[in-house]
């Protein structure tokens, strides 16, 4: 068991440790995938090779949030930032830089090196309007060494509520903090605490949702792979506050570096008893157990999560009673996702207040987004609350690629909306995003360009809930998947004004029929892009056209007779033969023959095949 | 319990704390309609039939599962919830196939009736992609055919809740969901016991025995063929209400007319069979007992529960008697005694039997149960065949006259009819045990401690100065708890019954199909049982051993009871079996 | 409709028997060990055959329905063995609407199998995936555990010819 004292001695020295040249690289999933691990090898052996051990650590952290520049390494004390390092840099960046102190110009991030002097990262675009508190440490600390978030003042939070505040006083000063719940809902946190605290029973469970099952969402992922010791102990000091003496953790088992970090944090707090029986002598007892998902997005609902967590089918229950009053195993259980339980250690440490000086009047702090989609800057971005969807998407994201129009922004995952352009104003919070026809959601952010058909974006969505319907309830099991054949005929050009009206008459059913929250809001992609983009909708139905070219029943692909040659070239790669002409005179494509692959238009070497 | 004041439709309401806003209406008079909830079985609030508007809640809200509050104000009936409710029906019926002038359930279908009720006008309003499956056959006793079914999962409750068997489940998930066993096994390849509550559960034509009505009617046609029928002491207690009797009421007499109606040769009754089986049992026990034979002794009556023992409990199957059920003595005593007795080359005798119970239509077809070297019994249809068949015959039921029994099989005691009430057959063997033990004429014959539909019962009697510790279980859920007292040994009874189904035999698998909303709100089991122990006071003999016929029986074909012959006719043997 | 769910013949090993035993028996007392039950019979034998779902029932008591109920809920467990290279395309938004639906649809015909299948050599499976994470990748498919991002359909045919 460690003391108080201890953990102070650990803070010091690994502080201490931290003063030489440090090299961050990332290995969250994105650089990993990107090839983060084969820089981390060619490093050593190069740092070797210099005999420069002892001056430089390598420290592989988490997320940066510049995905699209992975593979990503920062050199500290400048903060100088490479972007899509590849392994045959590295001689480069270690002799050049490492040893002889000139960083290497031309492999940093170009926006960084533009002006006459080098940007620090936090003055780039990416960086300079962000505000990182969950995010504080990802990327700054090694998420699979303790001592590395001790010495960022880990655990100090949790020593501070054991010896200092009562559970209620803990209670009061998350709910003083403003936080809401960042797993979409946004219920207070306080409240759901002071809720389960308030219910006697012989057990009570503390619970983290980290089945971050949004596509296109990877915010609870980066947090768990960067700085997985700050969600243990915001569930120990929840624990504490309600009463509990057993936490557990629900990720997806498609996140294996998350998972595997997580043992590994699991297993060091252990051996440091700020897990386990008489946490700092202070008494209190509290663990955590792992339990992996197995691929089912409505496991992202807290009755179906415990369901799961139980041993079941990941069938939502109907609530009341919730799961304040019975919840795992018919005990009282509070569950928050892994960005809410981000910001609890440091609202213990820096107060209410501070925290509640951040974002709007309704909804305090930052949130973190998943940028993607048609980006220029793919990541991760915390922001304040309040902040504009414009900032976000055309300041820090960099504005949509290719010299396309933005078209609109998806929040909410399958349960959100898509955000028009004449809503890029809106400062971004839990009510702002509700009221406009989308959601918060857990953050995932995704960009649409001109070229992405708002039907088409509704009928994936629906796909996707079709996917992941559990089957326990009427309107969400049928009910989507009549939707979905609706969305489908709309797209093909089949369907009729009075399929829309049923497409509507579901949309509506199925809001205030469904048993959960997954079914009530399925609807939302279709109800948003019918709001903001009927038109499209109409020119499907009424016209058979698709207005951004997606849908290929809709279109046509047709020759231009005055830039064709004849050269025969179409034909030839015409799979189905529908193509005919002769050589040397404009040729033409036979629309009942064709089947839309596009072939012909790649081989067209004057441009002179188009669709429409 | 305190009670909660809340408003519903304006008016005011006061119900017990703890009460669902269904029961609450219900007090107040009010119905909201269910399709998937079935009280203390099936609370899921999946179907979303039941859905009411609580002032100040975001969504409609089940009202099957949804406390209420003190000041609560619900809506039952607004246009916006027959709206939904139309709607929720219309998406059912979008994937069900609607056969309906040919289905089993058609006029009493719960489905069918909701669509009526809410004016379901367009039946193809949201028509799409409809699931398609074989239907599932293979069980001896009923059909599988999940095209009809609404995923309502009352019948997946009953199997895993109630009877603890869990042989059915919902699988995959989503629009693919389904209903079915392991690995989409056939039902016939599972340890299912054949109780036939999943049927009684299902709302729809889902779930339905193998109907044998044709069967019988071809035998009677059969100028070759003598057919007997005998009818379990619990259908009488039912069969009125497939013709708008109240439940409970006893038509033993115009069931009788309406058999010999129907044509059947000889109209007999499964009450023999059950006397037969006491003077059997009861002799059993006392062997046991006075030869230090295996303890506790466990009733054999019930074709599901046998079954379930083989399967759950193959190493405790000395605890089962030998004797065989009452419907297969009657068989036996049929094909050899009634045979010899009138001249009949038992080949040429059909014996039918009509139960509360689709088990025995796979206890016709068990190995042992041949007395004469043919089966004892060749055709066994539910009360709900009956019922049909007597339709089919263009019978009109409520005006037969009560007639009675024919001789000689058709006399019975009272002890002979309580068979079909939990507790039953334990009361029977008593009156005739005691008896037997004591050598003295019993004082009171009513033994009200293991009356009633308790799932478990105990009680200890003290019989010639000996303690009799005895217990009754029904359902097997509750069969579950004394077989693992006794595995463990932990139990030391010496007499226990064991009823497949809750309640005993007038709430088997084959009984009248109750809707759900009177279920809820009924105590079934009880009302029928009346019926029963009604029939048993009113008449004159109440044991077993003094039935005349069967005093007759033995004088003139078996001797005593447990002779050799005795034996091979009314007694067989079991097979253990494993779980899947 | 429901398919009929034919599992291979079974070739369990005993080391793998072992490891199975030894896994119910650490989960004994665990309430709700369903889940970590399937996911390391699954880690031991790649896939949920009936004769392991059988042997889990048998010592834990839990119904083999409830089992297959499970299994056949979560989209992760496969009651089938996967392809000796499991490819999975992400489907995920940000893959989405940058065309990863032509790469799957273009490995379906060149694989001529259909999601969740196994090539008849038992070479190549393959599946959809939501987002794996490497959003700034997209499009992004799997093949085992390597990554191959920022793709388009005429990737397809080397990376498969990288594993024939």
């Amino acid at each position: 068991m460690i003391t108080i004292e201890q953990l102070k001695e650990i803070k010091e020295k690994a502080q201490q440790t931290t003063s030489k040249r440090r090299v961050h690289v990332c290995g969250g999933t994105g650089c990993t995938s990107s090839g983060s691990p084969a820089l981390i090898a060619k490093l050593e052996e190069e740092i070797k090779k210099n005999g420069l051990e002892n001056e430089v650590e390598i420290v592989k952290t988490g997320c940066f949030g510049l995905c699209a520049l992975g593979p990503i390494m920062i050199v500290h004390p400048e903060n100088l930032f490479y972007s899509m390092v590849k392994e045959e840099d590295i001689p480069r960046i270690v002799e050049e830089h490492l040893k002889n102190g000139n960083p290497v110009k031309e492999l940093l991030y170009d926006e960084t090196t533009k002006a006459d002097h080098i940007l620090p990262l936090e003055e780039t675009n990416f960086y300079k309007k962000q505000h990182r508190v969950a995010l504080r440490n990802c990327g700054e600390i090694s998420p699979e060494h303790i001592e590395h978030y001790i010495g960022k003042g880990g655990y100090e939070a949790l020593a501070k509520v054991l010896t200092e505040m009562t559970p209620e006083e803990v209670i009061q000063t998350i709910y003083d903090s403003g936080l809401r719940g960042r797993g979409g809902a946004g219920f207070p946190t306080g409240l759901k605490w002071r809720f389960a605290a308030a219910n006697d029973a012989d057990q009570k469970y503390v619970c983290c949702n980290a089945d971050e099952g949004d596509p296109g969402a990877f915010m609870d992922r980066s947090v768990l792979e960067g700085d997985p010791h700050v969600v243990l102990e915001a569930m120990a000091i929840a624990g504490y506050a309600i009463g509990a003496t057993q936490g557990y953790i629900y990720v997806r088992a498609e996140y294996p570096i998350a998972v595997e970090r997580l043992q590994i944090a699991i297993g060091q707090a252990r051996e440091l008893g700020l897990l386990g029986d008489n946490i700092f002598g202070t008494g209190f007892k509290f663990d955590i157990e792992l339990r992996l998902g197995a691929g089912a997005f409505v496991c992202g609902e807290e009755t179906a999560l415990m369901t799961s967590i139980e041993g079941n089918r990941g069938e939502p229950r109907s609530r009341p009673p919730f799961p304040a009053l019975k919840g795992l195993f018919q005990k009282p259980t509070i569950l928050n996702n892994v960005e809410t339980y981000a910001n609890v250690p440091q609202i213990i440490m820096n107060g209410a207040d501070w925290f509640a000086s951040m974002g709007t009047e309704k909804s305090k702090g930052t949130k973190v987004f998943a940028l993607g989609g048609k980006i220029n800057n793919t990541g991760l971005v915390e922001v304040p609350m309040g902040t504009t969807l414009r900032e976000v998407v055309e300041e820090i994201g960099g504005g949509v690629p290719n010299g396309k129009k933005f078209k609109a922004a998806q929040t909410g995952g399958p349960s959100g909306g898509c955000i028009p352009a004449e809503h890029l104003d809106i400062p971004i919070d839990f009510d702002n995003l509700t009221a406009i026809g989308s959601m918060m959601g857990s953050g995932g952010l995704i960009v649409m360009d001109e070229d992405t058909c708002m039907v088409d974006i509704a009928k994936f969505f629906l796909e996707f809930t079709v996917d992941e319907s559990c089957g326990k309830c009427t309107p969400c099991r049928v009910g989507t998947r009549r939707m979905l054949e609706i969305l489908t005929k709309i797209t093909k050009g089949q369907a009729t004004m009075d399929d829309l009206d049923k497409l509507e008459e579901l949309c509506e059913h199925l809001h205030s029929n469904s048993l959960c929250a997954l079914g009530q809001t399925a609807p939302n992609p279709v109800i948003s892009t019918l709001k903001y983009f009927r038109d499209e909708y109409i020119a499907h139905i009424v016209d058979k056209k698709c207005p951004a070219g997606v849908c290929k029943d809709l279109l046509q692909y047709k020759i231009d007779e005055e830039k064709c040659k004849g050269c025969t070239l179409c034909a030839r790669n015409c799979p189905v033969g529908a193509i005919s002409g002769t050589v040397k005179e404009p040729h033409t494509i036979d629309p009942e023959k064709c089947i839309k692959c596009g072939a012909c238009m790649e081989k067209c070497r004057f441009g002179a095949i188009y669709k429409e | 319990m305190a009670n909660i004041n809340l408003k519903i439709n304006g008016l005011d309401v006061s119900a017990p704390e703890g009460s669902t806003v269904l029961e609450a209406a219900r007090h107040a008079g009010i119905k909201i309609p269910t399709l998937c909830y079935l009280k203390e079985i099936n609370e899921i609030g999946a179907c979303r039939m039941c859905v009411v508007e609580v002032k100040g809640a975001r969504n409609l809200v089940a009202a099957c599962v949804y406390p209420i509050t003190e000041g609560m104000e619900v809506f039952t009936n607004t246009p916006k919830l027959i709206e939904s409710r139309k709607r929720t029906l219309q998406l059912l019926l979008s994937n069900h196939e609607k056969k309906c002038l040919s289905c089993v359930r058609s006029g009493k279908c719960e489905l069918q009736e909701l669509c009526t009720e809410y004016g379901v006008e367009d039946e193809n309003y949201f028509a799409g992609e409809q699931q398609h499956f074989e239907p599932d056959t293979s069980a001896p006793h009923m059909v599988r055919d999940n095209n009809k079914c609404i995923l309502c999962r009352r019948c997946v409750a009953v199997c895993e809740k109630v009877q603890g068997v869990a042989v059915i489940g919902p699988n995959n998930r989503g629009f693919a969901t389904s209903i079915g066993c392991a690995f989409e096994s056939d039902l016939a390849d599972t340890s299912c016991v054949n109780c036939g509550q999943c049927i009684a559960a299902c709302p729809v034509g889902a779930l339905y025995e193998k109907d044998n009505t044709d069967d019988v009617l071809a035998a009677i046609n059969d100028s070759e063929k003598h057919v007997v029928v005998q009818t379990a002491p619990a259908v009488r207690a039912a069969l009125g209400e497939e013709f708008g009797y109240p439940m409970g009421t006893d038509v033993e007499g115009k069931m009788a007319a309406a058999l010999r109606r129907i044509g059947f040769d000889k109209v007999f009754d499964t009450n023999f069979g059950a006397d037969l089986t006491i003077m059997e049992e009861a002799n059993e026990f006392i062997e046991r007992v006075q030869n230090g034979g295996v303890l506790p002794m466990i009733t054999s009556c019930s074709p599901g529960w046998v079954k379930y023992c083989e399967h759950y409990y193959p190493d405790q199957l000395s605890h089962l008697s030998s004797c065989k059920s009452p419907q297969q003595m009657f068989g036996a005593v049929t094909k050899t005694y009634y045979a010899e007795k009138m001249g009949i080359d038992p080949k040429n005798i059909v014996c039918v039997s009509v139960m509360p119970c689709t088990a025995k239509k796979f206890e016709i077809n068990r190995d042992d149960q041949d007395a004469a070297g043919m089966p004892d019994v060749d055709i066994s249809i539910t009360t709900r065949e009956l019922a049909r068949l007597i339709r089919k015959c263009g019978i009109d039921f409520n005006i037969l006259p009560d007639e009675s029994f024919d001789d000689p099989l058709g006399e019975s005691s009272g002890a002979g009819v309580i068979f079909g009430a939990t507790g039953g057959v334990m009361e029977a063997a008593l009156r005739t045990a005691v008896e037997k033990l004591t050598g003295e004429e019993l004082q009171k014959l009513d033994f009200t401690e293991v009356r009633g539909t308790d799932g478990i019962k105990e009680a200890t009697y003290t019989v010639g100065g000996k303690e009799v510790k005895v217990a009754v279980a029904s359902g097997l859920n509750n069969a579950r708890v004394i077989m693992d007292k006794i595995r463990a040994g932990e139990a030391d009874y010496h007499f226990v019954e064991i009823m497949c189904c809750e309640g005993g035999c007038v709430n088997g698998g084959g009984q009248p199909q109750v809707h759900a909303d009177v279920r809820n709100f009924t105590d079934v089991k009880a009302l029928r049982a009346k019926a029963l122990y009604n029939n048993d006071t009113a008449k004159t003999i109440r044991k077993s051993h003094e039935n005349p016929s069967i005093k007759k029986l033995y004088e003139e074909y078996l001797g005593e009871p447990g002779s050799e012959k005795a034996h091979h006719l009314l007694h067989t043997s079991y097979v253990e079996r494993t779980i899947n | 409709m429901a398919e009929k769910k034919q599992t291979v013949p079974f070739s369990g090993t005993k080391e793998q028997e072992e490891k199975l035993m030894q896994v119910i028996a650490e989960h004994r007392d665990d309430p709700g060990a369903t889940m970590p039950l399937l996911q390391k019979a699954q880690e031991i034998y790649g896939y949920l055959p009936r004769e392991v779902l059988k042997k889990i029932s048998d010592e834990t008591m839990i119904p083999l329905e409830k089992l297959y109920g499970v299994a056949t809920f979560y989209s992760q467990f496969s009651l089938n063995p996967k392809g000796k290279y499991r490819i999975s395309v992400c489907l995920g938004t940000a893959c989405y609407v940058k065309g990863s639906g032509d790469i799957y649809n273009a490995l379906t015909e060149k694989l001529n199998i259909s999601g969740g299948e196994c090539t008849p050599d038992g070479k190549f499976s393959l599946d959809a995936c939501r987002c794996v994470g490497a959003c700034g990748l997209a499009p992004v498919m799997l093949v085992n555990d390597e990554v191959y991002g920022r793709l388009t359909v005429d990737d397809v045919d080397d990376i498969l010819a990288k594993y024939e």
